[in-house]
């Protein structure tokens, strides 16, 4: 096991030199604070509570920017070191395959937690301490700053999976990309054209909710936006909630199988590869 | 330095055990069904052009790669094998045209491998001082040389007191000092009963720090022996190269070839000796192997006409070109 803590340090330390945490951080905090300061903006007379607000919004953007930043951590993981050759050395160590994969997955997710945990995390201080309106809303903050963290890690895991089977970085920046472009965005515009198109209704609700739960970052905002019901009331989600029939843990499992899945791909195909 | 002993190593067993191995991607055979064996505290050279199956020798004998054919032993274990993944920790490997990760410093690197093979960091700076690079430990890699890089594949190499180590073209791209640095450290290696297996195609340099040498062509081992077995094997003439006084060298030169008459009745043509005059003092005899004594004895009798003897028995890169030229005809 220390061979794995010794990976992901390194991940870790790469991260850092190569400024990705840094940018990581700042995206996410540039982010988070606008998410605020519009947020209060709009809702200063309406007695909204603002840390919901905030969190709305963060979370209808978090879902575009985390998968993002998540992918490019991990794109270069496996066919980075396949093309500069560094695999080759690193792979006749005395550790597992599996080991290499978990290893830089713990690196990855540590860098992930260090930025969400700053930006978000500092957001939801700046929020306590200049608005008088002290929340009760805090601890759906905290499982969204959670269901965050676990949604970057589908997308980190992505990344891998995409990695471990492409034969060169350029490819797995353009798979990367077309990955993002169907997970975050096609794929609900084409569940909205499916549902605009269905005059008939033979879309049911059941099958829209399966949908949805399918796609991570729909799982993802699900979880949110359905969290508590002050927040379902303030986006208007409260009906789709009650009537969906989806326990509020479960978008949660859905997040915790893309991970596994991606991860088991990942290293499957990896033990696969002859280097 | 750090003593970890590997314990799933078995000791009875070669360090290195490869039978009837066929290797081969898609269509192109890379090795076809070889079989070599190192016992332990022996070294052996792999030689061959590039494209002779010599890396994906040393990839096979790490797990790297699974043969096509036949199989791999190290230490008695299947490489492969999700067993051996401790067992590397007994393997030091240098490969060919190593890269690092040019944002680390020389000591960083050193470090980050030292923990995944489970070796206490203190030996680090034993080892960066042992190849000559502890001045520029400090240094990110991205500044370092050729030459020091190579050093530090070394050093990563030797962590942990491996007792195999594969060593894939350790010296190309190297100035000849630091060429003769790297194969002192390897002799130390070898005196501690380290087994090492040594890829090249500097030929001239590795025949001295070789036990056997494998000739390889093609994926094929074409010969496997000592040096003098290869010699013998190759049966490749020797070459003497005579001195004399000015103007000497014609006499010397009938007095050989008239020498045969007086001796077995064979003359010196039909015993397959040449003798030819370079210029006008050196003379120039080549002879095969059994007829070394004979020819030398043949000189001796000519007294003081000569003054100096140069035996050169065939190299390594003569055999090599022998074994080559043979396997293109066959």
């Amino acid at each position: 096991m220390k061979a794995l803590w010794i990976l992901a340090q390194k991940e870790v330390r790469d991260g850092l030199r190569n400024r990705w945490v840094a940018v990581s951080i700042l995206l996410l905090t540039a982010l988070s604070l606008a998410m605020y300061f519009l947020g209060s903006a709009a809702t200063g007379s309406t007695k909204v509570d603002s840390l919901a607000i905030t969190l709305v919004n963060l979370v209808s953007l978090s879902v575009y920017l985390l998968p993002l930043i998540a992918l490019m951590l991990s794109f270069d993981a496996l066919v980075g070191e396949f093309e500069r050759g560094t695999m080759l050395l690193l792979a006749a160590y005395p550790i597992a395959r599996w080991q290499i994969v978990a290893g830089k997955f713990l690196g990855h997710m540590l860098i992930l937690l260090l930025a969400i945990l700053i930006s978000y995390g500092g957001t939801v201080l700046i929020i306590t301490l200049t608005s008088d309106d002290v929340t009760q809303n805090w601890i759906a903050y905290g499982l969204m700053m959670a269901s965050s963290w676990l949604l970057g890690g589908v997308f980190v895991g992505l990344g891998y999976f995409i990695s471990a089977i492409v034969r060169e970085r350029a490819t797995a920046v353009g798979a990367a990309v077309g990955l993002w472009l169907v997970l975050v965005v096609l794929y609900d515009l084409a569940l909205l054209g499916a549902l605009l198109a269905d005059a008939e209704q033979a879309i049911s609700e059941q099958v829209l909710t399966t949908l949805l739960m399918l796609n991570p970052t729909d799982a993802y905002r699900v979880f949110n936006l359905t969290s508590t019901e002050g927040i379902s009331q303030a986006v208007g989600l409260a009906d789709i909630a009650a009537n969906s029939g989806i326990a509020s843990g479960v978008p949660l499992l859905v997040l915790g199988a893309w991970v596994l899945a991606a991860m088991l791909a990942t290293t499957w195909m990896f033990y696969r590869r002859e280097l | 330095m750090a003593t970890q002993p590997a314990a799933t190593v078995q000791d009875e067993q070669p360090p290195v055990l490869i039978e009837n191995v066929s290797k081969s991607y898609g269509a192109a055979v890379v090795l076809n069904d070889v079989n070599l064996t190192v016992a332990a505290g022996e070294s052996l050279v792999l030689v061959g052009h590039n494209g002779a199956g010599k890396t994906t020798l040393m990839k096979l004998l790490l797990g790297l790669v699974p043969p096509t054919a036949g199989q791999v032993r190290v230490f008695g274990n299947d490489p492969t094998a999700a067993s051996a993944v401790a067992q590397r920790r007994a393997l030091g490997y240098l490969p060919e045209s190593i890269v690092f990760d040019e944002a680390m410093t020389g000591r960083e690197l050193l470090k980050f491998y030292a923990g995944l093979k489970g070796v206490d960091g203190a030996s680090c700076d034993v080892l960066l001082e042992r190849v000559g690079i502890a001045d520029a430990a400090h240094r990110r890699l991205s500044t370092w040389s050729k030459g020091m890089r190579q050093r530090l594949g070394l050093a990563q190499a030797m962590l942990g007191r491996p007792r195999l180590m594969l060593l894939d073209e350790p010296t190309s791209g190297l100035d000849p000092s630091l060429r003769s640095t790297f194969y002192e450290i390897i002799e130390t290696l070898r005196a501690d009963g380290v087994t090492v297996v040594i890829s090249s195609h500097a030929l001239g340099e590795v025949e001295d720090h070789a036990d056997r040498i494998a000739i390889m062509r093609q994926g094929n081992v074409l010969a496997c022996g000592t040096l003098a077995e290869l010699t013998a094997q190759a049966a490749l003439p020797v070459r003497l190269r005579l001195s004399c006084a000015a103007g000497a060298a014609g006499v010397i030169v009938s007095k050989l070839q008239a020498a045969g008459t007086n001796a077995q009745a064979e003359s010196a043509a039909g015993r397959n000796i040449n003798v030819s005059q370079v210029d006008t003092q050196h003379v120039e005899v080549i002879c095969p192997h059994t007829e070394k004594m004979a020819v030398l004895r043949q000189i001796a009798g000519l007294g003081a006409a000569i003054a100096d003897v140069d035996i050169r028995p065939p190299r390594l890169d003569e055999i090599y070109a022998h074994v080559m030229a043979e396997d293109a005809h066959s």
